[in-house]
């Protein structure tokens, strides 16, 4: 099969890369996800949708499979080639073909690194807002196919409220443009929309056309620091009850406090229980304001120290500290899991206090940080995958945690995707006829079985 | 070769700490060329690892990579994860020597004659580089070209001839005393001349001393000095690399000194690695702990210990000047502050930032010599930032980085003059109304 699709790869497409040799594949065999790897048969960079199509056409002819990669940095192993596959890798492809101020729109070859599509907005004044803390190496492209997050999503949201339109290749090779550059639009059903976080499973994602916003003038940066969790979390709950919304809510639990300080040495007290970095924009008197309202929460709410930026230098080193925290956790240990457990915001405080607890019962290290504002939390595992003993407690770990999630109406991943990692863990977390439906869905979209096979369910 | 000299035998948690996140890719030069997975820090890792794991022998292809990469450790000032880049770099080539893959009659010839025959050899060196000083300075050179007789030269050679650094005069120990400065002083340093930098830009070396004199500190500089050995280590020669680590802390007496300085980006990112490179070696471990606890970089330690400002000169003119950091400097040793505040102590000085001033120039040790296409890349890519500040002046603390900047502009035929910020500063204080150093060293400069 793969020598026959290779000859007709030389013969259709005789320009295009196509890499075959082990020690070309073996770099292709993994993504960002721990642990998980498996050997491509062959790797191809096409160009344009056009050549997307031809291979896909020729790869359905021999019955080989396709698995598409952006930058390889997905965490749920999304990415990861099957037995015998072909790599589609679209990295090549990341042209930034139209920015369109009238509209506020981008439209982006889904190759284009995200945040070369937040720098040409940035250039037009205007604003992507989706970060997530990959986006300098990123693909728009694998950002959409995950349905990425990022820190801005209590303000901002997340990449599928910015995708107006995509093209994308169907497993037939057909060539499908869906959406517009219009803000409504109810002509039929909203194809669009299921290729959003579909994983390489549905279809091939070419071109992007995304929504763009106005740049927020002003922007101001608090830091507080807390002995309790529960206070970090009431203040949260104020700050919204208070009917704001900043565009940063950051947690940084008593574990990852400490790793920051080993690592960075920003002066966070070593006894704290939690840290919040919160950010507002907007426009600068409302921003003002918010800042003060927002401090005066934290100290009423607890909070042992309150800091306020008064300059953009200031900002940046209130930041540090969040900005270090994984890099800082991703030190202790040989092994680093990331997870993104994700619960709805009032349940927060619960839910850390559970990791904790688990991470004790099951004598694991585990540092948690994560995205305060929208109920998205990052345990993060520190361990050694050539323990076995030690992973098999990480395992059994994750699913209590993942359990409790579901149980407090949270979900399994909130911005990671299921790919191969949680495949176990979307079983217990939804119910039978949604996974059904979405095997319909498949079936209607990729007969053959051919895009991305064996992923999410 | 040593056990730890080889993946199978490395610390695996080394391999591990990758956790192929990415982040390294965007700043990688290679990856940037190529986009090819195989081309990046995270790729040559998973080759590493593959090896380490018994998945995969040290192939042809592997060593090719291996020598592709740049070693600039831009893809170390990225990593999230705390990668010891430069550590698995060196022992992935020494096994690629170890595997022979790369063997050939030619390669074999030129590597036994520079590592192990020339840059042993420090007076042998010296030699050569009189013998080049004589070849520019007596007209043979001009003579040679304008006779077109570098046609006559195979291909690679010709392109080399043209790259041939001018040679200076005089080396380090005609123009510095092996001991200098206040007998008393408060602080007592050491200094290293280097190899290359000692033939070709011995005045760097004279104007470190003197800015360090300036700062209060007695310099001992020994007459002769070996390669530091980061020109083998790179190479995947770390037995030599040892051997010569041992003589450079045998030239010094490294408990009687509070730092031992270098200016040479390159050396001072080996050189601080003495202490992992002697590890196993039960007579110099502790030494070598010492030495590099005690190796500073010149920018490092003056910023250390505030830098005395020169007076300003009444009539002086405003100097324009960029900065292009060495990667062995920003990256390798992570010093990317001290060096602007060194330029800055210069009256009158305006420093325009470089865009990427952190991307590689190519260079990289011997790369240009390996990899001439990647490095011109590079190279042109630097010229053209440089060229966009509309500056006349770069600095870099660097000779590998010197050198290949000067041929940049020689190739564009640009009048841009790359200097050491050490002296610029030296010039400062020479110029200063409190000038307590002699004029500047009678070093014919070069004609480049």
């Amino acid at each position: 099969m793969i020598a026959k699709l290779s000859q007709e790869l030389a013969s259709h497409l005789p320009r295009l890369t196509v890499l075959r040799e082990k020690e070309d594949l073996i770099p292709y065999s993994f993504d960002g996800t721990a642990t998980l790897k498996t050997m491509p048969a062959l790797v191809v960079f096409p160009l344009s949708a056009d050549e997307v199509s031809t291979v896909v056409r020729l790869a359905a002819a021999c019955g080989v499979p396709i698995v598409t990669r952006g930058s390889g940095t997905g965490l749920s192993g999304g990415s990861i080639p099957v037995e015998g596959c072909v790599v589609l890798c679209l990295s090549r492809m990341d042209r930034i073909l139209e920015v369109d101020a009238n509209n506020l729109t981008l439209l982006a070859e889904s190759g284009a690194v995200t945040q070369s599509v937040a720098a040409a907005a940035d250039k037009a004044g205007l604003f992507y807002p989706p970060d997530p803390g990959s986006m300098k190496i990123s693909t728009i492209g694998g950002n959409v196919a995950e349905n990425s997050g990022g820190l801005r999503g209590l303000k901002y949201g997340v990449t599928k409220d910015y995708v107006m339109g995509l093209e994308v290749v169907l497993a037939s090779g057909e060539i499908l443009f869906t959406g517009n550059k219009c803000v409504k639009d109810v002509a039929g059903y909203s194809i669009r929309d299921l290729f959003i976080g579909s994983e390489g499973t549905l279809g091939i994602i070419t071109k992007v056309l995304l929504k763009l916003i106005p740049r927020p003038a002003a922007r101001r940066t608090l830091l507080a620091v807390y002995e309790k969790m529960d206070n970090a979390a009431e203040t949260v709950s104020a700050i919204i009850a208070a009917k704001i919304i900043p565009c940063t809510l950051e947690f940084l639990d008593s574990v990852t406090i400490n790793c920051v300080e080993d690592f960075a040495k920003v002066g966070l007290p070593r006894d704290a229980a939690a840290v919040l970095l919160i950010e507002t924009d907007g426009h600068p008197a409302a921003v003002a304001e918010e800042a003060e309202l927002m401090a005066d929460l934290a100290r009423r709410h607890g909070a042992v120290s309150v800091q306020v930026a008064e300059t953009p230098e200031q900002a940046a080193a209130l930041a540090t500290a969040r900005r270090s925290a994984f890099s800082a956790l991703a030190r202790v240990a040989p092994t680093t899991i990331l997870e993104d457990a994700t619960v709805p915001r009032s349940e927060l405080a619960k839910m850390v206090r559970f990791i904790q607890e688990t991470s004790r019962k099951h004598d694991l290290r585990i540092g948690t940080f994560g995205h305060m504002g929208d109920g998205n939390l990052h345990p993060t595992f520190l361990t050694n995958e050539r323990n076995h003993e030690e992973m098999h407690r990480v395992e059994i770990a994750m699913k209590e945690i993942f359990d409790f999630a579901v149980s407090l109406g949270g979900t399994i991943t909130g911005e990671h995707g299921v790919g191969l990692a949680k495949k176990e863990f979307l079983r217990r977390a939804t119910t039978d006829l949604h996974l059904d439906v979405m095997r319909r869905m498949k079936q209607a979209f990729d007969p053959k079985g051919l895009l991305n096979p064996g992923k999410i369910f | 070769m040593s056990e730890s000299h080889s993946l199978r035998s490395i610390d695996y948690a080394e391999l591990q700490q990758c956790m192929h996140c990415g982040m390294c890719l965007p700043t990688c030069p290679t990856y940037d060329a190529t986009q090819i997975e195989r081309n990046s820090p995270r790729g040559r890792i998973a080759l590493m690892r593959a090896i380490a794991d018994g998945d995969m022998e040290a192939t042809r292809t592997f060593g090719e990579e291996m020598y592709f990469c740049l070693g600039c450790l831009a893809c170390e000032t990225a990593c999230p994860a705390g990668v010891q880049y430069a550590h698995l770099f060196e022992v992935a080539r020494a096994e690629v020597e170890s595997a022979g893959v790369l063997n050939n009659p030619r390669r074999n010839a030129i590597r036994l004659l520079l590592l192990r025959g020339l840059f042993t050899r420090p007076r042998l060196l010296r030699l050569v580089g009189r013998a080049l000083w004589f070849y520019q300075a007596s007209g043979a050179q001009w003579l040679f070209r304008t006779l077109r007789l570098t046609t006559l030269l195979p291909p690679g050679l010709r392109n080399l001839e043209t790259q041939t650094p001018a040679a200076l005069s005089r080396f380090s120990c005609d123009i510095i005393a092996p001991r200098e400065g206040p007998i008393n002083a408060q602080r007592r340093v050491g200094m290293l001349t280097g190899c290359v930098q000692d033939i070709v830009l011995s005045d760097v070396n004279r104007d470190t001393v003197d800015v360090l004199v300036a700062n209060g500190c007695e310099v001992v500089t020994p007459r002769i000095q070996a390669c530091c050995g980061s020109l083998h280590a790179h190479n995947g020669d770390l037995a030599t690399a040892a051997d010569l680590a041992r003589r450079q802390i045998d030239a010094f007496d490294v408990e009687k000194l509070d730092a031992i300085i270098t200016n040479a980006a390159g050396c001072g990112s080996h050189l601080k690695t003495y202490d992992r490179l002697l590890a196993d070696d039960p007579k110099y471990a502790a030494r070598a702990v010492l030495w590099s606890a005690k190796l500073k970089d010149v920018h490092e330690f003056l910023s250390g210990i505030v830098i005395r400002k020169p007076a300003p000169v009444l009539d002086a003119q405003p100097l324009r000047v960029t900065y292009h950091e060495a990667c062995h400097l920003c990256h390798g040793q992570k010093i990317t502050r001290q060096p602007r505040e060194v330029l800055l102590a210069v009256p009158g000085l305006e420093l325009v930032e470089l865009p990427e001033s952190t991307w590689c120039c190519g260079s990289a040790g011997i790369y240009n010599i390996t990899q001439p296409e990647m490095a011109a890349d590079l190279q042109n890519r630097k010229l053209k930032n440089i060229l966009a500040t509309g500056v006349h002046i770069v600095a870099t603390a660097n000779p590998g980085c010197h050198l290949q900047l000067v041929d940049a502009a020689r190739k564009a035929a640009h009048t841009l003059e790359v200097v050491h910020p050490i002296s610029l500063l030296a010039r400062a204080y020479r110029k200063a109304s409190d000038s307590k150093i002699g004029p500047a060293p009678a070093n014919p400069t070069p004609s480049s």
